[in-house]
């Protein structure tokens, strides 16, 4: 069985949520952000939230805590990490995911449920998915607009937002991106958020899928 | 120019990288012709990072590393009394 390791910084929010879909297809526990190694966990995800107050940068601060020092040598070595919203900024500081997180260009806090299609399905969070296929999940952020590095290889987009979906600006509509391995995933929309059908959708379920078919594998 | 303890007063002046979109700027230009104030354009909000340091030369390595995101961000360093270094 599939053992996840969520980590909480100070100032997370949605580290619970994160280990309650783990759970759903797995075991699944908390590292604390002064943790050293990661408790020998299968697959880590870096959950959203406001990491040490979001000062300075959102994620800035978060990059360095002695976690971070252990998540990146787990990815280095292949090790499946997911990062959502907070996450998926920390993991952009961290230099484990290319590109960084800027205000949306509304400037305003947006909640809502959106589309986004997968562009790759064969990420260690995607394999579960088929592309084109579209998940109903939702964003609540307000420095989600992806900026994308000139240089940023197109077989690294594993998520857009639906035509006309795309909800603080973001380049390309790029929801989601990978490492060159596939192994690391970041994304602005939660997945966790949507895993019962008492919140409307399922369709976040499949990245936690994925990753424990992979681990299995 | 030296501050308490031989320490120099510097500040670091980060504002986002030219060709990014910068909502705030533009929620500013467009808000002061509202008020009355014209000819107004170029508008870039960013921020001012004031500290006291022994060593100015470890400043750069500071802004690299933590202080600003070279990815989406410029900066320049003014030290008191001194020149500014931009970048």
């Amino acid at each position: 069985m599939t053992r996840f390791g969520v980590v909480r910084f100070p100032g997370s929010c949605d580290e619970v949520d994160a280990v309650a879909a783990a759970e759903r297809v797995g075991e699944a526990e908390l590292l604390w952000h002064r943790d050293r190694d990661l408790h020998g966990v299968d697959a880590v995800i870096v959950p959203g939230g406001f990491s040490y107050g979001d000062y300075l940068r959102v994620g800035a601060i978060a990059r360095f805590s002695p976690v971070m020092d252990a998540v990146a040598a787990f990815a280095r070595e292949g090790g499946p990490v997911l990062g959502i919203c907070n996450g998926f900024q920390v993991l952009c500081e961290a230099g484990l995911l290319p590109g960084a997180l800027l205000p949306n260009d509304s400037l305003r806090f947006v909640c809502r449920q959106v589309e986004v299609e997968v562009v790759r399905a064969d990420t260690a969070w995607t394999c579960a998915t088929e592309v084109g296929q579209r998940l109903s999940i939702p964003v609540k952020h307000t420095s989600g607009r992806y900026f994308a590095p000139d240089d940023l290889p197109a077989e690294q987009v594993v998520l857009r937002y639906a035509p006309g979906e795309n909800p603080n600006g973001s380049a390309g509509d790029i929801a989601g991106v990978c490492d060159p391995g596939g192994t690391v995933v970041g994304l602005m929309p939660h997945p966790e958020h949507a895993v019962d059908p008492l919140t409307g959708s399922v369709d976040g379920l499949a990245l936690f899928e994925s990753v424990a078919v992979g681990v299995a594998a | 120019m030296a501050g308490s303890g031989g320490r120099v007063r510097a500040r670091v002046l980060v504002r986002p990288k030219a060709g990014i979109l910068d909502p705030q700027g533009q929620a500013v230009e467009r808000a002061l012709p509202a008020l009355g104030f014209a000819g107004v354009a170029n508008v870039h909000v960013g921020r001012l990072i004031e500290l006291d340091v022994e060593d100015p030369a470890q400043l750069e390595a500071m802004c690299e590393t933590l202080l600003t995101n070279p990815l989406i961000e410029d900066y320049e360093i003014v030290i008191d009394g001194a020149g500014v270094a931009a970048r």
